[in-house]
């Protein structure tokens, strides 16, 4: 999202070389590049680039000002030589590695913080985002539950009542369904049905979305059955920059959030700053700025959308990418903007088509921003169907780059 | 010669109860068991995987004068909601606890306003035992600002936060892991407390519970579960709902006792021996045998699975109000006109309905919560559309 003007050559060769579809996720190093190497088109654009730290509006934000510091964030192969990481500050790491050092700096700072979850102590977590925590903190504080997933929310909210702040790890977000009741009716409702005397700072975190051929049940994509739920508010993160900063802003609110990550995002590489910062919860990231199509998506599909950018971009269109990240509330500020601005939007997410987050997305924008749109909003959804196991047909109930350029191009006409 | 002991005692407060082997003393001893010049007939304790405690409660004449005070509010506190939402000024779901005092009442009185106590939506006279106001309750029945949860909550949500009262929870079962939570949180902060979580015999059949008496007893967790056995879930008679209506003896590897709910000295006696053991050992069940006289809730008659024979038998012979009454009666503690008088007790007072905008507010805490949200921010937001 902050522009850079360095080693931009370097990165489009790199990036070309890994543009196979559904390959993209395995060169870890390399998919977080596509964000960084269209920002050199300079557009005369009034949303911000902030590259040098020349921030137009919203000067407020933590999080916007620790992004000048990031400007070279991303590791590509290009950028990984001696001479570019030494004047860049700042380390690098993988995507659970920055939950987890997230989670860590969150628990040294607090002694409030605990984890629980299913083999998140002793076993270091099944996707080692609470590595090596339980020896750091000791048994009472990463704690190893029963798999009961009602329960143990329960418990969790429990203690959150009185004041503790539990991070509840879900092993896979399907799971959580059996903790339905619980986050529905205690986590979201308890602030507002005892009348605002007890709060639920909780965080309820875990990888979801549909992943490698893993069958039906866990890749589920349980954003779309908690939005209605009031009183939570959901983030979904997608790069180590906004894991972390996400992360450590969900854990200090006074509001339960629910954190959803991706499992196969969890190898993504990028360079993040040294020091302590956060990343707002309500608000959305510019991924690349443009000119001609919102195309508005979160967590995974980002990837497939910036993909697809790359073909729009050599086809002559200029996207707009952004990249909502909060998906209760929506950041209707920054997406107006860019409805204002480009007057077409085409959203891009994994959940099914019907009562995904995209259908509130869409009904958000056209109640909204009605007036600005030349035509209607474009909504490309997975299909609703079970995921199959397949490899083949469970890469076609997901959004595909190709379809993404093909909806643009449908829109722009 | 007792009178005059008994009213210099009322002062002092002092256990009545011991050693000395008058039979005076004897006689004046509140105890839990049935020794033949009292007149209550309590039963013994039931346990299971622990020693029961014993029958002997020692109690005092104020504290007694205290239980049926209190005990008497609830039971006017219930009828009057019982009225008022006949009248149609309660609406929605309204679950009274009248027949059930003695629960209360006794637990509150062997703990302290540092434990926690959580239970379900029969929560009216918890939250009066907890310190809770007449008129927050009332408030918080009619919809007022003034409620406990200023109106937003209803009969099954009230809380009460300083004194540690956590709800009025409206699904069955719910707040038993929620119960749980509370107590490991009190561990870890080391407070030396413990947590009471109430559930009716319609929710120990909940999948839930297990869960979180397995955690709570892996963990070692200061957790109370107390189980108040009216004997009916709704509808449903418990025989009919649960192969093993020994609900003291689900537990398993946890212990329980079953005591005898409508005996508010029994009640007490049990808490007392179930904290000192929650704080050593991990968590308990108790069993509490109890009865309510109204139906689950306003809109069910309460006639259709029982028969009015048995409610009005209940009544007669193990009125919790009653047995105190006859026991401070027979010890001449008071008075009958003076506990007539203090039976008329029940003050209602008018108070504003909420404003509108309090639909929308505690939805989130401090409206939605993000410290570096600018309120430049809020301000462009709202002029967008």
């Amino acid at each position: 999202m902050a522009a850079t003007f360095h080693g931009v050559g370097a990165t489009v060769a790199a990036l070309s070389s890994s543009s196979s579809p559904s390959n993209s996720f395995g060169s870890k190093k390399l998919l977080s590049s596509p964000s960084r190497s269209f920002s050199v088109r300079k557009r005369a654009s009034f949303t911000v680039v902030r590259s040098d730290g020349s921030v137009n509006f919203d000067l407020n934000s933590k999080g916007r000002r620790a992004q000048q510091l990031i400007a070279n964030a991303v590791a590509t192969k290009a950028d990984s030589s001696p001479a570019s990481s030494s004047s860049k500050p700042g380390h690098e790491l993988l995507l659970f590695e920055a939950l987890r050092e997230g989670l860590e700096e969150e628990m040294e700072r607090d002694p409030c913080v605990c984890v629980m979850g299913e083999d998140v102590g002793h076993y270091g977590g099944s996707y080692k985002v609470t590595k090596g925590l339980a020896t750091k903190f000791g048994d009472l504080r990463v704690l190893d539950t029963p798999i009961a997933e009602n329960s143990f929310t329960g418990m969790g909210i429990g203690a959150a009542m009185t004041g503790l702040r539990p991070v509840v790890e879900g092993m896979n977000m399907g799971f959580l369904l059996l903790a339905f009741n619980q986050i529905s009716n205690n986590c979201g409702m308890l602030h507002y049905t005892s009348g605002g005397q007890f709060t639920i700072p909780i965080v309820i975190r875990g990888p979801g979305g549909v992943g490698r051929q893993l069958g039906a049940e866990h890749s589920q994509r349980l954003e779309s059955y908690f939005q209605s739920i009031p009183g939570i508010q959901m983030v979904a993160c997608s790069t180590p920059y906004n894991a972390k900063g996400l992360m450590k802003a969900a854990i200090r609110s006074e509001n339960p959030v629910i954190l959803f990550e991706h499992v196969l995002l969890y190898n993504l590489k990028e360079r993040i700053p040294d020091e302590d910062y956060i990343c707002n919860l309500e608000e959305a990231e510019m991924v690349r700025p443009g000119e001609h199509v919102t195309i508005l998506t979160y967590s995974r599909m980002r990837y497939h959308v910036m993909q697809a950018a790359k073909t729009l971009v050599n086809k002559g269109y200029d996207p707009e990418v952004i990249d909502i990240r909060s998906l209760k509330p929506f950041d209707l500020y920054t997406i107006g903007n860019s409805v204002k601005k480009t007057h077409r939007v085409l959203i891009v997410e994994e959940c099914m088509r019907t009562g995904g987050i995209g259908a509130s997305l869409t009904a958000a924008i056209t109640e909204n921003f009605n007036d600005y749109l030349d035509a209607p909003v474009m909504c490309l959804s997975s299909q609703d169907v079970p995921t199959p196991y397949a490899g083949t047909l469970e890469e076609w109930t997901v959004v595909q780059p190709a379809q993404i350029v093909t909806a643009v191009e449908q829109l722009c006409q | 010669m007792a009178l005059s002991h008994l009213a210099a005692s009322a002062s002092r407060s002092s256990s009545l109860l011991k050693p000395l082997s008058s039979a005076l003393s004897l006689r004046r001893s509140i105890s839990g068991d049935n020794s033949p010049l009292t007149v209550e007939t309590s039963v013994p304790f039931t346990s299971h995987q622990c020693e029961a405690p014993s029958r002997s409660v020692e109690t005092n004449p104020k504290e007694l004068l205290t239980f049926f005070r209190d005990m008497a509010l609830m039971r006017r506190m219930e009828i009057a909601a019982d009225s008022l939402y006949k009248a149609k000024l309660i609406r929605g779901f309204c679950h009274l606890y009248d027949g059930q005092e003695a629960v209360a009442v006794g637990m509150e009185a062997a703990i302290t306003k540092k434990d926690c106590i959580i239970t379900a939506y029969r929560d009216h006279c918890t939250f009066v035992s907890r310190g809770g106001t007449l008129l927050e309750v009332f408030a918080e029945l009619m919809g007022r600002q003034a409620g406990c949860s200023k109106g937003k909550g209803g009969s099954m949500h009230f809380y009460k936060k300083d004194s540690n009262f956590y709800g009025g929870h409206g699904i069955v079962g719910a707040q038993v892991p929620l119960g749980c939570g509370l107590a490991f949180a009190q561990k870890y902060s080391k407070d030396e407390t413990v947590t009471f979580a109430l559930y009716g015999d319609g929710a120990a059949n909940q999948g839930q519970l297990f869960e979180a008496l397995n955690i709570s007893a892996l963990w070692d967790l200061p957790a109370i579960l107390v189980c108040e056995n009216n004997h009916y879930g709704m509808g449903t008679a418990e025989w009919r709902a649960a192969k093993s209506p020994a609900y003291y003896k689900r537990g398993d590897y946890v212990p329980g006792l079953k005591v005898d709910g409508m005996d508010a000295l029994a009640v007490k006696q049990a808490c007392k021996f179930a904290k000192e053991h929650a704080l050593k050992n991990g968590p308990i069940i108790l069993e509490m045998d109890t009865y309510r006289y109204h139906g689950h809730s306003m809109s069910d008659p309460g006639s259709t699975y029982r028969t009015r024979d048995e409610i009005s038998g209940v009544r007669q012979e193990r009125d919790p109000i009653e047995r105190i009454r006859k026991l401070i009666l027979s010890h001449d503690l008071a008075t009958e006109k003076e506990l007539k008088d203090v039976e008329k007790e029940v003050r209602k007072e008018e108070s504003p309905m909420p404003e509108p905008s309090e639909l929308f507010t505690n939805v989130y805490a401090k409206g939605l919560g993000v410290e570096s949200f600018g309120a430049d921010r809020k301000e462009v937001r709202a002029t967008l559309p």
